[in-house]
């Protein structure tokens, strides 16, 4: 189900403002203080957590059930592309055609 | 003008100059696939536009717009996307406190810190703080973040178009936003922390997908992150 437009309107301005609060606190508010070393380790560590899960959920699930599909062949020629680091234009593309052929088979 | 790009001639500013060029154009490509992933995820191509002139951080944009995609609330939307935008203020203090006492800081006046606020992303982080001079750091950030805003949103305006134009399931484009992720993902890879976090926080979203809302498992993935505590 999509959001009402005016809805993700709303979002997109709250996530704008947050988004821009987060990067001055960093260079104006607190200036040259440092965070402790163990918060500043478990922040640089959000991405890998985060990405990670964002990678499985749009490759095995659809909603809230767990599927295998021709996204599959997408997800493994994509990782192959990456490690290998192809450019992402042609990481999309080649994981965007492997998806688009078991689609159409 | 002439005196602006009257540095052009050092070889040292040279250097930093087409480097952030070179990654800025890099960057509009990346801009492109958000765009195309965004409108086939349902948003406009006036939000999706909104987004990359506004949010201005990648990983950010594309995790709110693949949650919003799967059918997520926007508030489980808006959450995973100010976690993944939390490392911007780690990359503040370190542009901050690389430049201080210097008349060659980031910190000028005011008004032009808070210009400098929303270009302090991945990006302009990295290239700054690979410079050894200050003066040199200065002229990295600028011309990065100038560049690689407008590429950025050069790119997005343009997959955007190009996503309303075609079908993106039928060309397969609904593995962009995957794609996409991998490629963000592999630089956290390289140190063991990294590793650990990713597949910690990968297990955790998958074995909580079924039972929480949508979106919601991206959450709970943050917890992932206290794989950090002990060293």
């Amino acid at each position: 189900m999509q959001p009402a437009p005016e809805h993700l309107w709303l979002m997109i301005a709250a996530l704008g403002v947050s988004a821009y609060a987060l990067k001055m606190c960093g260079l104006i508010v607190l200036g040259s203080h440092r965070l402790p070393q163990v918060v500043d380790r478990c922040l640089g560590l959000i991405p890998a957590a985060l990405l990670a899960a964002l990678v499985l959920k749009d490759t095995f699930s659809i909603g809230q059930v767990l599927a295998v599909d021709a996204r599959v062949a997408g997800f493994a020629v994509a990782v192959i592309a990456a490690w290998r680091r192809a450019p992402l234009i042609v990481v999309v593309v080649l994981a965007a055609a492997a998806t688009a052929l078991v689609r159409a088979m | 003008m002439r005196r602006l790009f009257a540095p052009l001639t050092e070889p040292a500013v040279r250097r930093v100059v087409v480097a952030s060029l070179t990654l800025s154009g890099a960057v509009g490509v990346f801009g492109l696939s958000f765009g195309v992933a965004s409108v086939s995820a349902g948003a406009s191509v006036w939000q999706t536009s909104a987004l990359s002139l506004f949010v201005f951080t990648g990983a950010s944009q594309f995790s709110a717009m693949s949650v919003v995609g799967a059918g997520g609330s926007l508030w489980a939307a808006f959450g995973g996307a100010v976690l993944l935008a939390a490392r911007n203020l780690v990359y503040g203090l370190a542009l901050s406190s690389s430049a201080a006492d210097t008349k060659y800081s980031l910190a000028g006046s005011l008004s032009r810190r808070l210009i400098a606020s929303h270009f302090v992303i991945d990006e302009t982080t990295a290239l700054a703080l690979a410079q050894d001079s200050p003066r040199l750091r200065k002229i990295a950030f600028w011309t990065t973040g100038l560049a690689l805003f407008s590429f950025w949103n050069i790119g997005t305006l343009i997959g955007a178009l190009l996503g309303t134009a075609i079908d993106p399931k039928q060309f397969g484009l609904d593995i962009a936003f995957p794609a996409a992720f991998i490629v963000m993902l592999v630089p956290h890879l390289r140190t063991r922390l990294g590793k650990q976090a990713a597949a910690l926080g990968g297990a955790l979203c998958l074995v909580s997908i079924s039972f929480v809302p949508i979106g919601v498992p991206i959450l709970i993935a943050a917890a992932a992150v206290f794989v950090g505590l002990r060293k």
